[in-house]
Formats: C-alpha cells, sequence, structure tokens
C-alpha cells in the first residue's frame, strides 16, 4: 500500500544515477523522463574530481548510504545526458 | 506538507498492528532510545509506494524470523517531524532516506538500509537483506 504515480513513467520515484557527457553526474529521484529530459527531486551533484574524488568513487559511497539533497529539483536536457541508472544497480565494493 | 491522516492511517497500522512501536513526538524517540543495550530495529515509515510499499511487508515478514531484535519502533517521515527529526539524530551519518531501516547494537547503527536499496525490490527480498542482518547482529527471540 502506498502512494503510487503511474502515469509518470517507469522510473517515477526511483533513485537515479543521471550521467552527462561533461563531468557532471547527478544522484536524484526521478519525478519525470520525457523525450525533452528527466526530472530530479532531492538531488546531489558531483563533478568529477570534487573533493579529490572520481564519478565512480562518488558513485561507490553513494550506493552504500544515499546521497545528501544539494537541490530540490534539478533538469537535465536529453543532450547532456550519457545514461541513466537505477542508484540500486550501482556495485558498492 | 504532511497528508492526510486519513490516508496515512492504513500505513501506520500496517507496523503497529505486528506489535512495532509507533513514536509520534520528540520525546517518544528520546524514550524509547534512551535503552542503547541490545538491538533495536527503526523503521523509518513513508507513504511513498514505490519503497515504503515493500518495505512495510518486509519488515512484517522479517520479524517471522527467530532471530529478532530486542525493541523495534517506527517513525513516520513527513508526517510526525520532530519525531523523524530527533530519530534522525540517532543516525545522523546517513543522509536522510525515507523509508529507510536502521538496525542499532548497544546505540551504534550497525546495518543501514537506505530508500534506494528498497526501490525496486519485493518485500521477500527486504526481509532477506533484514533477516541476514538480524542473524548477523541479535541474539534474542522476541522484540518488545
Amino acid at each position: 500500500m502506498g502512494t503510487f504515480h503511474h502515469d509518470r513513467g517507469a522510473l517515477h520515484g526511483i533513485t537515479v544515477v543521471v550521467d552527462t557527457q561533461g563531468p557532471r553526474l547527478y544522484v536524484g529521484r526521478c519525478d519525470t523522463a520525457d523525450p525533452d529530459g528527466i526530472v530530479l527531486l532531492d538531488v546531489d551533484v558531483h563533478a568529477d574530481g570534487d573533493g579529490g574524488r572520481s564519478k565512480d568513487d562518488y558513485l561507490r559511497q553513494v550506493a552504500r548510504v544515499g546521497h545528501w539533497k544539494k537541490h530540490d529539483r534539478v533538469v537535465v536536457a536529453t543532450a547532456e545526458i550519457a545514461s541513466v541508472r537505477r542508484l540500486a544497480d550501482i556495485a558498492t565494493d | 506538507m504532511p497528508y492526510d491522516p486519513n490516508l496515512v492511517q492504513p500505513m501506520r497500522e500496517e507496523l503497529s498492528r505486528i506489535g512495532v512501536r509507533e513514536l509520534r513526538s520528540a520525546q517518544d524517540v528520546e524514550s524509547f532510545m534512551t535503552e542503547k543495550n541490545g538491538t533495536t530495529l527503526l523503521v523509518v515509515n513513508s507513504v511513498c509506494g514505490c519503497a515504503a510499499g515493500q518495505a512495510r511487508p518486509g519488515v512484517r515478514l522479517a520479524l517471522q524470523s527467530d532471530v529478532k531484535p530486542d525493541r523495534i519502533a517506527t517513525v513516520f517521515a513527513g508526517q510526525d517531524l520532530e519525531a523523524t527529526a530527533r530519530a534522525r539524530g540517532y543516525f545522523a551519518q546517513f543522509p536522510p532516506s525515507s523509508p529507510s531501516l536502521v538496525l542499532f547494537k548497544d546505540g551504534e547503527v550497525v546495518h543501514f538500509v537506505p530508500r534506494h536499496a528498497i526501490e525496486g525490490r519485493d518485500a521477500m527480498n527486504v526481509a532477506n537483506d533484514l533477516v541476514a542482518a538480524f542473524h548477523k547482529y541479535c541474539k534474542t527471540t522476541a522484540a518488545r
């Protein structure tokens, strides 16, 4: 039992990792995904090398414990996106 | 903004009717967490269907295990705001996540299941993960 919004797409409500063609990586809860892009809620953003951590280093940590929200809402345009994965699918080792 | 209490009530009862103690205020949390000895499972409940809809039945299944934590309680994120904030103070090293499952041993977090580790899994998978943690960290057989 819970609140579902089946009309918002398969990833609605799922925590995803949106990697970009550039240095940035976004982690947040998917609100909507459509041909224009993806709308994320409660979002953290990591740039490759920030805090001495690569994208992979950052992802391994986030996959273990979750992410700290830095932004309420972020829209990532399709042209920027390299990949979208569920955070749960990222290996923690 | 909290949801309509009438909508949320069945989600509360899904846990309370299996003996999970509801902590509705910061004072409830303080009183409950005063006891540090032994093991405690804290369930951060939420309205989210994608994850909480599997977390609650997962907890129910896990509590059928022969090994269980000494104490089990729940706070409701987005509903009982002060209670949830106070509870999160006991595992502040982890990002806020709801739903989530936190197992303490002697007051220290020994197992944390964030929301993203519940999303997309079924209740049995959630339960199996919890039961494995119970067997690793808990010795007693009866929650109170």
